[in-house]
Protein backbone atom coordinates (compact mmCIF):
# COMPACT_ATOMS: atom_id res chain seq x y z
CA UNK A 1 0.00 0.00 0.00
CA UNK A 2 2.83 2.15 0.73
CA UNK A 3 3.94 1.72 -2.96
CA UNK A 4 0.97 2.63 -4.28
CA UNK A 5 0.76 5.69 -2.22
CA UNK A 6 3.92 6.33 -3.77
CA UNK A 7 2.07 5.81 -7.35
CA UNK A 8 0.48 9.43 -5.99
CA UNK A 9 4.00 10.86 -7.55
CA UNK A 10 4.82 10.78 -10.85
CA UNK A 11 6.80 8.08 -11.95
CA UNK A 12 4.36 5.15 -13.24
CA UNK A 13 2.09 8.06 -14.98
CA UNK A 14 3.41 6.60 -18.49
CA UNK A 15 1.92 2.96 -17.42
CA UNK A 16 -1.38 4.01 -16.56
CA UNK A 17 -1.97 6.04 -20.11
CA UNK A 18 -0.55 2.87 -21.47
CA UNK A 19 -3.43 0.78 -19.66
CA UNK A 20 -6.17 3.05 -20.75
CA UNK A 21 -5.26 2.89 -24.41
CA UNK A 22 -5.17 -0.79 -24.30
CA UNK A 23 -8.77 -0.98 -22.31
CA UNK A 24 -10.69 1.79 -25.03
CA UNK A 25 -8.96 -0.41 -27.75
CA UNK A 26 -10.71 -3.75 -26.27
CA UNK A 27 -13.83 -1.96 -25.30
CA UNK A 28 -14.15 -0.44 -28.69
CA UNK A 29 -13.55 -4.39 -29.99
CA UNK A 30 -15.79 -5.62 -27.49
CA UNK A 31 -18.19 -3.02 -28.98
CA UNK A 32 -18.22 -3.97 -32.43
CA UNK A 33 -18.93 -7.58 -31.33
CA UNK A 34 -21.89 -6.96 -29.73
CA UNK A 35 -23.05 -4.99 -32.34
CA UNK A 36 -22.00 -7.96 -35.17
CA UNK A 37 -24.03 -10.24 -32.59
CA UNK A 38 -26.80 -8.28 -32.54
CA UNK A 39 -27.58 -8.35 -35.98
CA UNK A 40 -27.65 -11.96 -36.74
CA UNK A 41 -31.61 -12.63 -35.65
CA UNK A 42 -32.75 -9.76 -37.07
CA UNK A 43 -31.36 -10.82 -40.17
CA UNK A 44 -32.07 -14.07 -40.11
CA UNK A 45 -35.35 -13.54 -39.62
CA UNK A 46 -35.24 -11.26 -42.06
CA UNK A 47 -34.08 -14.47 -44.65
CA UNK A 48 -36.49 -16.83 -43.37
CA UNK A 49 -39.53 -13.79 -44.02
CA UNK A 50 -38.88 -13.01 -47.51
CA UNK A 51 -38.49 -16.91 -48.54
CA UNK A 52 -41.79 -17.66 -46.99
CA UNK A 53 -43.24 -15.00 -48.53
CA UNK A 54 -41.60 -15.26 -51.98
CA UNK A 55 -42.85 -19.43 -51.63
CA UNK A 56 -46.22 -17.57 -51.81
CA UNK A 57 -47.02 -19.39 -47.86
CA UNK A 58 -48.83 -16.21 -47.28
CA UNK A 59 -50.86 -13.78 -48.77
CA UNK A 60 -49.37 -10.17 -49.18
CA UNK A 61 -52.65 -8.95 -47.00
CA UNK A 62 -51.54 -10.25 -43.89
CA UNK A 63 -47.76 -10.32 -44.37
CA UNK A 64 -46.09 -8.44 -47.66
CA UNK A 65 -42.49 -9.19 -48.10
CA UNK A 66 -39.61 -7.43 -47.03
CA UNK A 67 -39.09 -6.48 -50.56
CA UNK A 68 -42.46 -4.97 -50.81
CA UNK A 69 -41.80 -2.74 -48.03
CA UNK A 70 -38.92 -1.71 -49.08
CA UNK A 71 -40.62 -0.35 -51.96
CA UNK A 72 -43.44 1.04 -50.63
CA UNK A 73 -40.79 2.77 -48.76
CA UNK A 74 -38.87 3.95 -51.51
CA UNK A 75 -42.49 5.02 -53.23
CA UNK A 76 -43.25 7.14 -49.72
CA UNK A 77 -40.43 8.66 -49.98
CA UNK A 78 -40.07 10.00 -53.58
CA UNK A 79 -43.53 11.45 -53.32
CA UNK A 80 -42.84 13.31 -50.10
CA UNK A 81 -45.82 11.89 -48.23
CA UNK A 82 -43.67 10.17 -45.77
CA UNK A 83 -41.98 13.39 -44.54
CA UNK A 84 -44.95 15.67 -44.53
CA UNK A 85 -46.94 12.82 -42.22
CA UNK A 86 -43.57 12.54 -40.31
CA UNK A 87 -42.90 16.07 -40.01
CA UNK A 88 -46.30 16.46 -38.33
CA UNK A 89 -46.25 13.69 -35.98
CA UNK A 90 -42.98 15.08 -35.13
CA UNK A 91 -44.39 18.37 -34.18
CA UNK A 92 -46.82 16.69 -31.91
CA UNK A 93 -44.36 15.12 -30.26
CA UNK A 94 -41.88 17.27 -29.79
CA UNK A 95 -44.61 20.62 -28.57
CA UNK A 96 -46.43 17.47 -26.37
CA UNK A 97 -42.99 16.35 -24.64
CA UNK A 98 -41.45 19.95 -23.68
CA UNK A 99 -44.95 20.68 -22.18
CA UNK A 100 -45.47 17.63 -20.29
CA UNK A 101 -41.39 17.18 -19.50
CA UNK A 102 -41.03 20.36 -18.69
CA UNK A 103 -43.64 20.84 -16.11
CA UNK A 104 -42.75 17.22 -14.57
CA UNK A 105 -39.31 18.63 -14.36
CA UNK A 106 -40.11 21.56 -12.71
CA UNK A 107 -43.35 20.34 -10.62
CA UNK A 108 -40.18 17.30 -9.80
CA UNK A 109 -38.25 19.64 -8.32
CA UNK A 110 -40.32 21.69 -6.71
CA UNK A 111 -41.73 19.09 -4.79
CA UNK A 112 -38.31 17.07 -4.05
CA UNK A 113 -36.97 20.70 -3.12
CA UNK A 114 -39.47 21.51 -0.70
CA UNK A 115 -40.97 18.74 1.95
CA UNK A 116 -44.11 21.58 2.39
CA UNK A 117 -45.38 21.13 -1.09
CA UNK A 118 -44.62 17.10 -1.08
CA UNK A 119 -47.38 17.12 1.07
CA UNK A 120 -49.51 19.89 -0.80
CA UNK A 121 -49.44 18.20 -4.20
CA UNK A 122 -47.74 14.50 -4.42
CA UNK A 123 -50.45 12.60 -2.94
CA UNK A 124 -52.97 13.76 -5.29
CA UNK A 125 -50.35 13.53 -8.23
CA UNK A 126 -49.35 10.15 -7.17
CA UNK A 127 -53.18 9.66 -7.66
CA UNK A 128 -53.56 10.83 -10.91
CA UNK A 129 -50.59 8.39 -11.71
CA UNK A 130 -52.65 5.03 -10.70
CA UNK A 131 -54.80 6.41 -13.87
CA UNK A 132 -53.51 4.81 -17.65
CA UNK A 133 -53.10 8.15 -18.98
CA UNK A 134 -54.58 6.50 -22.71
CA UNK A 135 -58.12 5.75 -20.36
CA UNK A 136 -58.83 9.78 -20.23
CA UNK A 137 -58.21 9.72 -24.34
CA UNK A 138 -61.98 9.64 -24.80
CA UNK A 139 -62.26 12.69 -22.40
CA UNK A 140 -60.11 14.86 -24.17
CA UNK A 141 -61.36 14.28 -27.19
CA UNK A 142 -64.65 15.48 -25.78
CA UNK A 143 -63.03 18.43 -24.34
CA UNK A 144 -60.48 19.87 -27.39
CA UNK A 145 -62.11 18.16 -30.09
CA UNK A 146 -60.16 15.45 -32.08
CA UNK A 147 -57.93 18.65 -33.67
CA UNK A 148 -54.64 19.13 -32.69
CA UNK A 149 -55.40 20.27 -28.72
CA UNK A 150 -56.45 16.53 -27.91
CA UNK A 151 -52.96 15.21 -29.29
CA UNK A 152 -50.27 17.24 -27.77
CA UNK A 153 -52.14 17.27 -24.59
CA UNK A 154 -52.74 13.47 -24.54
CA UNK A 155 -49.01 13.06 -25.56
CA UNK A 156 -48.14 15.89 -22.76
CA UNK A 157 -49.77 13.43 -19.67
CA UNK A 158 -47.63 10.67 -20.89
CA UNK A 159 -44.33 12.52 -21.00
CA UNK A 160 -45.32 14.24 -17.75
CA UNK A 161 -45.01 11.47 -14.94
CA UNK A 162 -41.84 9.85 -15.40
CA UNK A 163 -40.02 12.83 -15.47
CA UNK A 164 -42.10 13.70 -12.49
CA UNK A 165 -41.68 10.95 -10.36
CA UNK A 166 -37.82 10.54 -11.28
CA UNK A 167 -36.89 13.75 -10.68
CA UNK A 168 -38.62 14.18 -7.03
CA UNK A 169 -36.86 11.08 -6.66
CA UNK A 170 -33.29 11.50 -7.80
CA UNK A 171 -33.55 14.63 -5.79
CA UNK A 172 -34.64 13.11 -2.63
CA UNK A 173 -31.49 10.59 -3.07
CA UNK A 174 -29.07 13.11 -2.48
CA UNK A 175 -26.41 12.05 -0.14
CA UNK A 176 -27.25 13.80 3.82
CA UNK A 177 -23.35 13.03 4.78
CA UNK A 178 -22.18 15.50 1.21
CA UNK A 179 -24.95 17.61 2.08
CA UNK A 180 -22.96 18.18 5.51
CA UNK A 181 -20.00 18.34 3.54
CA UNK A 182 -21.97 21.45 1.37
CA UNK A 183 -22.80 22.86 4.75
CA UNK A 184 -19.17 22.60 6.42
CA UNK A 185 -17.64 24.23 3.34
CA UNK A 186 -21.14 27.18 3.42
CA UNK A 187 -22.02 26.73 -0.20
CA UNK A 188 -24.74 29.10 -1.38
CA UNK A 189 -27.94 27.83 -2.02
CA UNK A 190 -27.49 28.09 -5.96
CA UNK A 191 -23.67 26.38 -5.44
CA UNK A 192 -25.55 23.85 -3.69
CA UNK A 193 -28.01 23.13 -6.15
CA UNK A 194 -25.39 22.90 -9.23
CA UNK A 195 -22.80 21.06 -7.54
CA UNK A 196 -24.58 19.05 -5.44
CA UNK A 197 -28.27 18.57 -6.07
CA UNK A 198 -28.31 18.66 -10.03
CA UNK A 199 -25.30 16.29 -10.40
CA UNK A 200 -26.54 13.11 -7.85
CA UNK A 201 -29.78 13.63 -9.19
CA UNK A 202 -29.03 13.60 -12.92
CA UNK A 203 -28.73 10.02 -13.44
CA UNK A 204 -32.36 9.61 -12.26
CA UNK A 205 -33.37 12.76 -14.29
CA UNK A 206 -31.83 10.94 -17.30
CA UNK A 207 -33.68 7.85 -16.72
CA UNK A 208 -37.00 9.63 -16.11
CA UNK A 209 -35.87 11.57 -19.63
CA UNK A 210 -35.95 8.09 -21.30
CA UNK A 211 -38.86 6.88 -20.02
CA UNK A 212 -40.74 10.01 -20.78
CA UNK A 213 -39.40 10.14 -24.09
CA UNK A 214 -41.22 6.41 -24.72
CA UNK A 215 -44.44 7.83 -23.05
CA UNK A 216 -44.86 10.65 -25.38
CA UNK A 217 -43.87 8.21 -28.30
CA UNK A 218 -46.86 6.10 -27.37
CA UNK A 219 -49.34 8.28 -26.83
CA UNK A 220 -48.86 9.74 -30.00
CA UNK A 221 -49.31 6.36 -31.82
CA UNK A 222 -52.50 6.13 -30.01
CA UNK A 223 -53.75 9.93 -30.67
CA UNK A 224 -53.33 9.59 -34.29
CA UNK A 225 -54.45 6.18 -34.76
CA UNK A 226 -57.49 7.53 -33.19
CA UNK A 227 -58.33 9.85 -35.78
CA UNK A 228 -56.32 12.57 -37.29
CA UNK A 229 -55.68 13.78 -40.84
CA UNK A 230 -52.35 13.96 -40.98
CA UNK A 231 -49.32 12.15 -39.42
CA UNK A 232 -47.48 8.76 -39.57
CA UNK A 233 -50.42 7.49 -37.71
CA UNK A 234 -53.35 8.35 -40.06
CA UNK A 235 -51.04 7.31 -43.54
CA UNK A 236 -51.26 3.55 -41.14
CA UNK A 237 -54.88 4.03 -40.67
CA UNK A 238 -55.50 5.05 -43.89
CA UNK A 239 -53.46 2.59 -45.58
CA UNK A 240 -55.33 -0.38 -43.68
CA UNK A 241 -58.59 1.06 -44.84
CA UNK A 242 -57.55 0.04 -48.38
CA UNK A 243 -55.76 -2.88 -47.40
CA UNK A 244 -52.30 -1.77 -47.84
CA UNK A 245 -50.55 -4.00 -45.83
CA UNK A 246 -47.20 -2.86 -46.72
CA UNK A 247 -47.69 0.51 -45.88
CA UNK A 248 -49.08 -0.09 -42.77
CA UNK A 249 -45.29 -1.88 -42.34
CA UNK A 250 -43.14 1.14 -43.26
CA UNK A 251 -45.60 2.84 -40.50
CA UNK A 252 -44.06 0.76 -37.81
CA UNK A 253 -41.14 0.71 -38.50
CA UNK A 254 -40.75 4.39 -39.12
CA UNK A 255 -41.81 4.58 -35.32
CA UNK A 256 -39.58 2.09 -34.45
CA UNK A 257 -36.61 4.11 -35.65
CA UNK A 258 -37.57 6.99 -34.63
CA UNK A 259 -38.00 5.75 -31.25
CA UNK A 260 -34.86 3.93 -31.50
CA UNK A 261 -32.61 7.69 -32.62
CA UNK A 262 -34.23 9.26 -29.44
CA UNK A 263 -33.61 6.70 -26.87
CA UNK A 264 -29.80 6.39 -28.37
CA UNK A 265 -29.34 10.62 -28.24
CA UNK A 266 -30.41 10.11 -24.66
CA UNK A 267 -28.34 7.55 -23.71
CA UNK A 268 -25.27 9.17 -25.39
CA UNK A 269 -25.94 12.12 -22.68
CA UNK A 270 -25.89 9.43 -20.18
CA UNK A 271 -22.85 8.22 -21.14
CA UNK A 272 -21.06 12.05 -21.27
CA UNK A 273 -22.58 13.53 -18.28
CA UNK A 274 -22.26 10.35 -15.99
CA UNK A 275 -18.59 9.33 -16.69
CA UNK A 276 -17.76 10.12 -12.85
CA UNK A 277 -20.28 7.08 -12.31
CA UNK A 278 -18.52 4.05 -10.42
CA UNK A 279 -20.74 1.06 -11.40
CA UNK A 280 -20.95 -2.25 -12.68
CA UNK A 281 -20.86 -1.96 -16.22
CA UNK A 282 -21.35 -6.49 -17.07
CA UNK B 1 -7.01 33.01 19.56
CA UNK B 2 -8.70 31.15 21.99
CA UNK B 3 -10.60 27.49 21.68
CA UNK B 4 -13.27 27.25 24.90
CA UNK B 5 -15.45 24.19 25.16
CA UNK B 6 -17.76 24.04 27.79
CA UNK B 7 -20.60 21.45 27.38
CA UNK B 8 -22.91 21.26 30.52
CA UNK B 9 -24.57 18.05 28.78
CA UNK B 10 -25.15 16.64 25.23
CA UNK B 11 -27.85 13.92 25.66
CA UNK B 12 -29.46 11.76 22.45
CA UNK B 13 -32.98 9.98 22.13
CA UNK B 14 -32.62 5.97 21.76
CA UNK B 15 -36.12 4.24 21.96
CA UNK B 16 -37.46 6.92 23.57
CA UNK B 17 -34.79 7.26 26.55
CA UNK B 18 -32.46 9.90 27.02
CA UNK B 19 -29.20 8.55 26.84
CA UNK B 20 -26.61 11.28 28.01
CA UNK B 21 -23.35 11.38 25.97
CA UNK B 22 -21.40 13.78 27.45
CA UNK B 23 -21.54 15.46 30.48
CA UNK B 24 -19.50 18.25 32.35
CA UNK B 25 -16.81 19.06 30.01
CA UNK B 26 -14.17 22.05 29.91
CA UNK B 27 -11.70 22.22 27.90
CA UNK B 28 -9.25 25.24 26.44
CA UNK B 29 -6.78 25.04 23.64
CA UNK B 30 -4.50 27.53 22.65
CA UNK B 31 -3.91 28.62 18.73
CA UNK B 32 -1.38 26.28 17.28
CA UNK B 33 -2.10 23.32 19.58
CA UNK B 34 -2.19 19.73 18.41
CA UNK B 35 -4.87 18.44 19.98
CA UNK B 36 -5.70 14.85 19.94
CA UNK B 37 -8.93 13.09 21.28
CA UNK B 38 -8.69 9.63 22.74
CA UNK B 39 -11.09 7.33 24.28
CA UNK B 40 -12.90 3.88 24.10
CA UNK B 41 -15.57 3.87 21.31
CA UNK B 42 -19.25 5.26 22.20
CA UNK B 43 -17.14 7.56 24.42
CA UNK B 44 -18.88 10.73 22.67
CA UNK B 45 -16.03 12.11 21.29
CA UNK B 46 -16.83 12.13 17.84
CA UNK B 47 -19.79 14.18 19.08
CA UNK B 48 -17.66 16.17 20.78
CA UNK B 49 -15.73 17.61 17.58
CA UNK B 50 -19.30 17.99 15.99
CA UNK B 51 -20.43 20.07 18.60
CA UNK B 52 -17.42 21.95 18.11
CA UNK B 53 -17.75 21.91 14.16
CA UNK B 54 -21.21 23.53 14.69
CA UNK B 55 -22.34 20.57 13.11
CA UNK B 56 -24.49 19.67 16.34
CA UNK B 57 -26.37 22.38 18.21
CA UNK B 58 -28.43 20.20 20.53
CA UNK B 59 -26.70 20.39 23.61
CA UNK B 60 -26.75 22.68 26.60
CA UNK B 61 -23.60 24.55 27.22
CA UNK B 62 -21.41 26.78 24.75
CA UNK B 63 -18.53 26.97 21.98
CA UNK B 64 -16.61 30.01 21.93
CA UNK B 65 -13.93 30.32 19.19
CA UNK B 66 -11.55 33.34 19.41
CA UNK B 67 -14.76 35.75 20.37
CA UNK B 68 -17.65 34.39 18.36
CA UNK B 69 -19.83 31.39 19.60
CA UNK B 70 -19.87 28.88 16.93
CA UNK B 71 -23.68 28.52 16.17
CA UNK B 72 -23.36 26.75 13.28
CA UNK B 73 -20.51 25.03 10.53
CA UNK B 74 -18.11 27.53 8.86
CA UNK B 75 -15.44 27.62 6.70
CA UNK B 76 -13.27 28.85 9.43
CA UNK B 77 -13.57 25.33 11.28
CA UNK B 78 -12.79 23.13 9.10
CA UNK B 79 -14.00 19.10 8.90
CA UNK B 80 -12.51 15.82 7.54
CA UNK B 81 -15.03 13.37 8.10
CA UNK B 82 -14.21 9.68 9.00
CA UNK B 83 -14.69 8.76 5.42
CA UNK B 84 -13.44 11.60 2.23
CA UNK B 85 -17.05 12.59 1.10
CA UNK B 86 -15.54 13.94 -1.84
CA UNK B 87 -18.38 14.69 -4.58
CA UNK B 88 -18.02 11.70 -7.61
CA UNK B 89 -18.85 14.07 -9.88
CA UNK B 90 -15.89 16.42 -9.86
CA UNK B 91 -12.55 16.04 -10.27
CA UNK B 92 -9.72 16.15 -8.10
CA UNK B 93 -9.09 19.73 -8.36
CA UNK B 94 -12.68 20.61 -8.58
CA UNK B 95 -13.47 18.68 -5.35
CA UNK B 96 -10.81 20.77 -3.98
CA UNK B 97 -12.36 24.16 -5.04
CA UNK B 98 -15.81 22.95 -4.90
CA UNK B 99 -17.53 26.64 -4.89
CA UNK B 100 -14.50 28.70 -5.10
CA UNK B 101 -14.37 30.03 -8.77
CA UNK B 102 -11.40 27.44 -10.33
CA UNK B 103 -10.88 30.30 -13.01
CA UNK B 104 -9.31 32.28 -10.98
CA UNK B 105 -5.74 32.66 -11.48
CA UNK B 106 -5.03 33.24 -7.50
CA UNK B 107 -6.82 30.57 -6.51
CA UNK B 108 -5.68 28.42 -8.82
CA UNK B 109 -1.83 28.96 -8.49
CA UNK B 110 -3.04 27.48 -4.05
CA UNK B 111 -5.17 24.72 -5.85
CA UNK B 112 -1.27 23.60 -7.02
CA UNK B 113 0.71 24.63 -4.19
CA UNK B 114 -2.24 22.05 -2.15
CA UNK B 115 -1.76 19.61 -4.54
CA UNK B 116 1.83 19.18 -4.58
CA UNK B 117 1.50 19.81 -0.33
CA UNK B 118 -0.70 16.55 -0.23
CA UNK B 119 1.36 15.12 -3.38
CA UNK B 120 -1.56 14.28 -5.57
CA UNK B 121 0.74 15.65 -8.63
CA UNK B 122 -0.90 14.14 -12.00
CA UNK B 123 -4.18 13.11 -10.83
CA UNK B 124 -5.46 16.96 -10.82
CA UNK B 125 -8.25 15.68 -13.58
CA UNK B 126 -8.95 12.37 -11.97
CA UNK B 127 -12.32 11.22 -10.32
CA UNK B 128 -12.34 10.38 -6.76
CA UNK B 129 -13.16 6.73 -8.26
CA UNK B 130 -9.86 6.18 -9.25
CA UNK B 131 -8.42 7.22 -6.40
CA UNK B 132 -6.93 4.89 -3.18
CA UNK B 133 -8.72 5.42 0.25
CA UNK B 134 -5.21 7.58 1.37
CA UNK B 135 -5.47 9.74 -2.13
CA UNK B 136 -9.13 10.26 -1.57
CA UNK B 137 -8.44 11.59 1.77
CA UNK B 138 -5.59 13.79 1.32
CA UNK B 139 -7.80 15.33 -1.77
CA UNK B 140 -10.37 15.92 1.59
CA UNK B 141 -7.82 17.46 3.82
CA UNK B 142 -6.54 19.86 0.91
CA UNK B 143 -9.99 21.12 0.58
CA UNK B 144 -10.64 22.09 4.16
CA UNK B 145 -6.97 23.47 3.93
CA UNK B 146 -7.78 25.67 0.94
CA UNK B 147 -9.98 27.65 3.33
CA UNK B 148 -7.61 28.93 5.10
CA UNK B 149 -9.41 27.34 8.26
CA UNK B 150 -8.70 29.15 12.01
CA UNK B 151 -9.45 25.70 13.12
CA UNK B 152 -9.04 22.02 11.47
CA UNK B 153 -11.18 19.16 12.91
CA UNK B 154 -10.28 15.82 11.95
CA UNK B 155 -12.85 12.75 12.98
CA UNK B 156 -10.66 9.49 12.94
CA UNK B 157 -9.86 10.73 9.35
CA UNK B 158 -7.32 7.38 9.05
CA UNK B 159 -9.01 5.13 10.83
CA UNK B 160 -10.43 3.06 7.60
CA UNK B 161 -6.52 2.97 5.84
CA UNK B 162 -4.58 0.44 6.35
CA UNK B 163 -1.33 0.92 8.52
CA UNK B 164 1.71 2.34 5.71
CA UNK B 165 -1.32 4.88 4.14
CA UNK B 166 -1.86 6.07 8.05
CA UNK B 167 1.22 6.56 9.30
CA UNK B 168 2.40 8.43 5.43
CA UNK B 169 -1.04 10.61 5.83
CA UNK B 170 0.42 11.26 9.58
CA UNK B 171 3.72 12.91 8.67
CA UNK B 172 1.95 14.92 5.81
CA UNK B 173 -0.31 16.12 8.18
CA UNK B 174 2.01 17.19 10.70
CA UNK B 175 3.94 18.65 7.85
CA UNK B 176 1.27 20.71 7.13
CA UNK B 177 0.74 21.69 10.82
CA UNK B 178 4.39 22.70 11.55
CA UNK B 179 4.10 24.79 8.11
CA UNK B 180 0.44 26.36 8.22
CA UNK B 181 0.38 26.52 12.39
CA UNK B 182 -3.48 25.90 12.23
CA UNK B 183 -4.84 24.84 15.15
CA UNK B 184 -5.72 21.42 14.89
CA UNK B 185 -8.21 18.84 17.30
CA UNK B 186 -7.88 15.36 15.88
CA UNK B 187 -10.36 12.32 17.33
CA UNK B 188 -9.00 8.68 17.12
CA UNK B 189 -8.62 6.01 19.34
CA UNK B 190 -5.54 4.99 18.11
CA UNK B 191 -2.63 5.92 21.38
CA UNK B 192 0.06 5.41 19.42
CA UNK B 193 -1.62 7.95 16.73
CA UNK B 194 -2.66 10.39 19.52
CA UNK B 195 0.81 10.44 21.04
CA UNK B 196 2.71 10.80 17.83
CA UNK B 197 0.87 14.06 16.73
CA UNK B 198 -0.58 15.96 19.68
CA UNK B 199 0.98 18.32 21.63
CA UNK B 200 -1.68 17.92 24.01
CA UNK B 201 -3.88 14.17 24.58
CA UNK B 202 -7.44 14.15 26.01
CA UNK B 203 -8.14 11.07 27.13
CA UNK B 204 -11.94 10.53 27.40
CA UNK B 205 -13.99 8.27 29.62
CA UNK B 206 -17.27 6.69 28.61
CA UNK B 207 -20.90 6.07 29.73
CA UNK B 208 -21.37 9.44 30.33
CA UNK B 209 -18.57 10.77 27.93
CA UNK B 210 -16.33 13.06 30.62
CA UNK B 211 -12.60 13.73 30.31
CA UNK B 212 -10.19 12.02 31.89
CA UNK B 213 -7.37 13.70 32.08
CA UNK B 214 -5.37 16.26 29.45
CA UNK B 215 -1.79 14.88 29.03
CA UNK B 216 0.88 16.98 27.30
CA UNK B 217 3.32 15.96 25.18
CA UNK B 218 6.36 17.35 24.98
CA UNK B 219 8.42 15.52 22.78
CA UNK B 220 9.84 17.17 19.34
CA UNK B 221 8.92 16.78 15.82
CA UNK B 222 9.78 15.00 13.96
CA UNK B 223 9.52 12.64 16.66
CA UNK B 224 10.14 8.74 16.22
CA UNK B 225 7.99 6.54 17.28
CA UNK B 226 10.91 3.66 18.21
CA UNK B 227 12.66 6.19 19.79
CA UNK B 228 13.20 4.89 23.45
CA UNK B 229 11.55 8.21 25.27
CA UNK B 230 8.08 8.25 22.47
CA UNK B 231 7.74 4.48 23.63
CA UNK B 232 7.83 5.79 27.56
CA UNK B 233 4.91 8.32 26.98
CA UNK B 234 3.01 6.62 24.95
CA UNK B 235 2.96 3.78 27.97
CA UNK B 236 2.37 6.63 30.35
CA UNK B 237 -0.73 7.58 28.62
CA UNK B 238 -1.89 3.97 27.57
CA UNK B 239 -2.04 3.48 31.10
CA UNK B 240 -4.47 6.45 31.61
CA UNK B 241 -6.17 4.93 28.95
CA UNK B 242 -6.64 2.02 30.41
CA UNK B 243 -7.05 2.78 34.11
CA UNK B 244 -10.06 4.95 32.73
CA UNK B 245 -11.07 2.10 30.40
CA UNK B 246 -11.88 -0.74 33.22
CA UNK B 247 -12.74 2.33 35.77
CA UNK B 248 -16.09 2.92 33.23
CA UNK B 249 -16.28 -1.02 32.28
CA UNK B 250 -16.63 -1.51 35.84
CA UNK B 251 -19.73 1.05 36.28
CA UNK B 252 -21.14 0.43 33.40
Amino acid sequence: MEKSEAVASVPLQPDLVKDRVSTSFKRKSKRNTRFISGLILPIVVVILWQTVSSLGWVTKIVLPSPLAIILAAKELILSGVLFTNLKISLVRAVFGFIIGGGLGLALGSFVGLSSRSEKLLDPSLQMLRTIPHLAISPLFILWFGIGEESKVLLIALGAFFPLYVNTFLGIRRVDAKLFAVSQVLEFSKFKQLKLLIIPAALPNILLGLRLSLGAAWLSLVVAELMGSTAGIGYMMLDARQFSNTDIVFVGIIIFAIVGKLTDSLVKWIEKHSLKWQDTYKG
Amino acid sequence: MEIKVEIKEKAFMKDQKSVQVLDDIHLTFNSGDFITVIGPSGCGKSTLLKIIAGLDVDYEGSVVIGSNEVKKPSIDKGFIFQEHRLFPWLTVEQNIAANLPLKKPELREQVNQLINIVRLNGFEKAYPKELSGGMSQRVAIARALLREPKVLLLDEPFGALDAFTRQHLQDVLIDIWLETKTTMILVTHDVDESVYLGTKVVVMKSKPGKVGHVIPIELPFPRQRTDQTFQEVRNHVLKHFEQLDQYSAVEG
